[in-house]
Parts: structure tokens; C-alpha cells; sequence
């Protein structure tokens, strides 16, 4: 039972304690620029979701199979002559989650036309979002199995979600209040994700 | 040293392969049939994706235009060709757009302009503008820095004698120059226009003819003597409406400054078929200038002093008698 209470601390501690948007301060562009509509908000959430599950996932196996290939011990490569090829792994990184992007992309073309116009730009750009690039790493460092990376990628894909979503339905109401011309647009929306940011540091210490 | 070069380029060679494939695979099996019209008018169009037609590029434009948000000649780069040939796929008349050039409405050579100082700054025409309103007596005058024929994609646009001069067979009329020219002295106009004010000049009579030789004094000569009524005065500068004028030349001949340019190829005088006029005068009572003559069931003809080449009996005839010809 060790091995599930582990993964549901992994995925609390991604999406709340250490969420990625409003703790880790990753992923801010698409937090910004697609949170101004709940359905927009929506579809962003669940591309990143697909891309940050798949990316976990192929990251560990491209981090195993070819930049540590600690493997090749069983066929009997001596342990200090094992090839250390840690120094490709943003470039490595970076190729497969813009492979996995560039998939996502057709397929939400395909699948869904009306989501794919209203993604617009903001679809290509999780190609060079942040919080895709610091879940996988993070996996990497913290020494996750296959699966752990798994679940923490779709724990902060979560989180991101959680903070894009709230964050939207807050940015409608914006759109209603009565605001001080000088605060209208971004500073009123940058105000607001500071205090949803504070609001998300109350999770501090609830897990480990 | 070189096995680890060999091994970081194989791996991420060995990646990228893989990851190739896949989404070569990928897009195969969920490729998207694209509108069947939109790739058709994006294969008519020029594929420069300059953005001069205010879209994100060709594509941009294709989407715009079949989804009836742009005309079909927006983009400026079309050959007249090219937006016909879209009009065709679009099923809209093309004849009823026409081509633009651009015309840089100054003709202040050193020459004929006043100099106020010698400049000797930066090699750019914001730059120099800034400097007490630039170098040349007049403060509209083309300061012949060239910064309309840097941006030119086409080498369209010469310096001669400190003034920019557009080379129209080369013009594509993408406007860049339009948007370069601190001075806004270029303009588009369209490209049967012969008759162009070559002058900016909004201020009074007696500021401009101090500053230039052929500077537009706003004299109203040009306006009071035109038989279509296409040009009208606009702070003291004539302006011409391409709409009415027919290229007949007269403001040309009657401006006392030289400032109107011309092309006299591009004159045009009525004749008429005999065998085919049949002498209903309709084109008589569509001349307002008296340049044709006959009676009732004779042939008619036309007086080429008289006739300015406005094309109204053309318009007017029934039998397609009348055509419109280039004068000699």
C-alpha cells in the first residue's frame, strides 16, 4: 500500500503544494493568455494534460534508454564505461515534447476544429511552456520510477489545470466589474493571479 | 573525445528520427481536408506572405477572402492576372478592380528645390526629417535618403537627383514604401492613372513658391479647367480623383507650375467604325464636349481636337461602333 499512498502524495504535492503556476511560477504565458474564457481555459487544460502525462512518460523512457543507459550493465558493459549523456537533456527533452505537441496538435485539429481555432497560438506555444519542461525534469531529478512520473506529471498538469480553470472564472467576473481605468486588462488580471498565488501558499506543509 | 560527439549526435539523431516518423505516420492518418476552396485560392495567390494585405500571411488571406472578409484584390502583390484568376475561383466580376502603383508625389531635385542647409547625419530620411524639418527648403519635399527604396522588395525605387523615382513596370505595389516614407509623399494610385500631382505642398501659394520651382501653389487652375470635375483642392494642394479622370491631359497643359506629370501614351481619343455606325446620334447627345458630328442616320465622327478621351459615347453606343483608342 506504501507504493499508492506515495503516488497520492505525489499528486497533491504537484497540483496543490507546489503548483506549478502559482507556486513554481511556470507556465505563466498560458495562464495569462488563455484563461480569459472558461471554455478556452478548458481545452488548454486538457491539452497540457495529454502533453504533460505523454511527455512524462517518453521523457523517462528517452531518459533511461538513451541518456543513462545504465542497462547496457546486463549486457555486459562495465558499470564506468557506461556512456553519460546527461548533458542532451533539455535538447533531448525539448524534442519530444515538441514531437508530442506537434501530435496534439493534429489531433485536436482533427477531432475538434472549434477548439483548435480558439487554442490558436497558445497550442504550438506548449511546445515552450515552462511547466511542461519543469514537470519532466523534475521527474528526472527526484528520481521517480515510471510510474511516479507518470502521476506527478498528470498532478501538475492537474494543478495547472486547477489554476487556469479558477483563475478564468475569476477573469469573467473581472470583465463585469466596475475597475479603475488605469487597471483595466493585464494589471487587474496580474493583481488577481497574485492573490490567487497567495491564496495557494496556505497549502504549504500539508504534505510533507 | 570523438566517440562522445558521435554518441550525442546518434542519439539525438536516433530521437529525432523516431520522433520524425512517428508524426510523419501521425499526420497521414489524421490528416484534415482543408476547405477544397480555400487551397485553391491559396494556390492562385503569389505566395510571398509579405502581410501586406493586413493577414497573417497567404494562407491568412485564402481564409479571409473565401470567407468573404477580403476583397480578392487586397492582396497588393496580385498580378492583374493573378486577380482574375481569383475572382474566377471566387465567382466575383475581376474586372472591376484594378491594379495600384505607387507614385512619390514630389518633384524637388536639387534642381528645382531650395536647400536650407547641408545635411550631413544619418543615412535616413526619419532621421533627417527630424532635423528642422529636413534639409530641403520645402518641408514636404522627398529628402532623397532612400528610405522607400530600402524596403522596396523589388528594387522598384531610384534616387535621381535627390528624389525618389518608382520604376511602375517593377511596382508591385505592396506598400511598403508607403509605410517607410516619413513624409507620406508616396501614394498608391491605380495603374491606368497618367496624371499625377507630383506635390505634397499643403501650405500657402507663397511658402511653397519660395521653397520650389514646380511645387503646387494651389492656384485652382487645374480644378476650374477640368471637363470631368476630378480634381479637387485640398489645403491649397490639387487632389485628384481617379475615379473621374480620364487622362485627358488639360490640367497638364494649364498648370502655370509644371507640377501635374503625364503620360502621354495613356491619352485617348474616340474613333468610329463606319460600317457599323448606323447614325442614331446617342453618342452626339453622350459627348459633352461637341467633339462629334453628323446627322441623324449618316455615319458620325469624331473631332480629335475636340474629343478628350473620356469614353461617355463609348458607354452610349448601341452597335459597338465607338472604341476607345491610344492617341497618337
Amino acid at each position: 500500500m506504501g507504493s499508492i499512498q506515495n503516488i497520492v502524495m505525489i499528486i497533491i504535492s504537484a497540483a496543490l503544494v507546489n503548483n506549478f503556476v502559482l507556486s513554481r511560477f511556470l507556465g505563466i504565458c498560458p495562464f495569462l493568455g488563455m484563461s480569459k474564457k472558461l471554455e478556452t481555459a478548458v481545452g488548454m487544460s486538457a491539452a497540457v494534460t495529454f502533453v504533460m502525462a505523454l511527455a512524462s512518460i517518453f521523457t523517462w523512457i528517452v531518459q533511461k534508454v538513451f541518456l543513462q543507459p545504465t542497462w547496457l550493465v546486463s549486457f555486459g558493459v562495465a558499470a564506468d564505461k557506461v556512456p553519460d549523456l546527461m548533458y542532451l537533456q533539455t535538447i533531448a527533452f525539448i524534442l519530444v515534447i515538441a514531437s508530442l505537441v506537434q501530435f496534439v496538435e493534429m489531433l485536436i485539429q482533427k477531432t475538434n476544429p472549434a477548439l483548435y481555432s480558439a487554442l490558436g497560438v497558445y497550442l504550438p506555444l506548449i511546445t515552450t511552456n515552462c511547466a511542461v519542461m519543469g514537470v519532466v525534469l523534475i521527474n528526472i531529478q527526484s528520481e521517480y520510477t515510471l510510474v511516479e512520473s507518470l502521476f506527478n506529471g498528470v498532478g501538475a498538469a492537474l494543478g495547472f489545470s486547477i489554476a487556469l480553470i479558477l483563475f478564468a472564472g475569476v477573469r469573467e467576473r473581472l470583465e463585469d466589474a466596475d475597475i479603475p481605468d488605469a487597471f483595466k486588462g493585464f494589471p487587474i488580471a496580474l493583481i488577481s493571479a497574485g492573490l490567487l498565488s497567495i491564496a495557494f501558499m496556505a497549502f504549504q506543509g500539508l504534505a510533507g | 573525445m570523438i566517440l562522445n560527439i558521435l554518441a550525442a549526435a546518434a542519439v539525438i539523431g536516433a530521437l529525432g528520427l523516431i520522433f520524425g516518423i512517428l508524426l510523419a505516420l501521425a499526420s497521414k492518418f489524421f490528416a484534415v481536408e482543408g476547405n477544397p476552396l480555400e487551397i485553391k485560392v491559396r494556390q492562385a495567390l503569389p505566395g510571398a506572405n509579405c502581410g501586406a494585405c493586413g493577414y497573417p500571411g497567404c494562407d491568412g488571406f485564402a481564409k479571409a477572402v473565401v470567407e468573404g472578409d477580403a476583397q480578392i484584390n487586397g492582396c497588393p502583390v496580385c498580378t492583374s492576372d493573378q486577380v482574375e484568376e481569383l475572382g474566377n475561383i471566387m465567382g466575383v466580376e475581376a474586372d472591376s478592380v484594378e491594379p495600384l502603383v505607387a507614385v512619390v508625389r514630389c518633384q524637388g531635385t536639387i534642381e528645382n528645390a531650395d536647400l536650407k542647409y547641408t545635411y550631413e547625419g544619418i543615412d535616413d530620411c526619419a532621421a533627417a526629417s527630424q532635423l528642422a524639418d529636413g534639409y530641403k527648403a520645402c518641408k514636404y519635399a522627398c529628402l532623397g535618403l532612400g528610405n522607400c527604396a530600402k524596403v522596396c522588395p523589388t528594387d522598384a525605387i531610384d534616387i535621381v537627383d535627390g528624389v525618389a523615382v518608382v520604376n511602375r513596370e517593377r511596382c508591385i505595389a505592396c506598400g511598403k514604401c508607403v509605410m517607410a516614407c516619413p513624409r507620406t509623399i508616396i501614394g498608391l494610385v491605380p495603374e491606368s492613372a497618367a496624371t499625377i500631382i507630383k506635390c505634397r505642398a499643403t501650405a500657402k501659394g507663397a511658402e511653397v513658391r519660395n521653397a520650389c520651382k514646380v511645387g503646387c501653389i494651389g492656384c485652382t487652375i487645374c480644378a476650374k479647367n477640368c471637363p470631368q470635375e476630378a480634381i479637387t483642392m485640398v489645403d491649397d494642394l490639387a487632389v485628384i480623383d481617379y475615379d473621374k479622370c480620364v487622362n485627358c491631359g488639360i490640367c497638364v497643359e494649364k498648370c502655370p507650375r509644371e507640377c501635374i506629370s503625364f503620360d502621354n501614351t495613356k491619352r485617348k481619343v474616340a474613333i468610329i467604325l463606319e460600317d457599323k455606325c448606323v447614325g442614331c446620334t446617342l453618342c452626339k447627345k453622350a459627348c459633352n464636349y461637341d467633339a462629334i458630328e453628323g446627322e441623324l442616320k449618316e455615319v458620325h465622327k469624331v473631332i480629335p481636337e475636340k474629343c478628350i478621351g473620356c469614353g461617355a459615347c463609348e458607354k452610349a453606343c448601341k452597335v459597338d461602333a465607338i472604341h476607345m483608342i491610344a492617341r497618337k
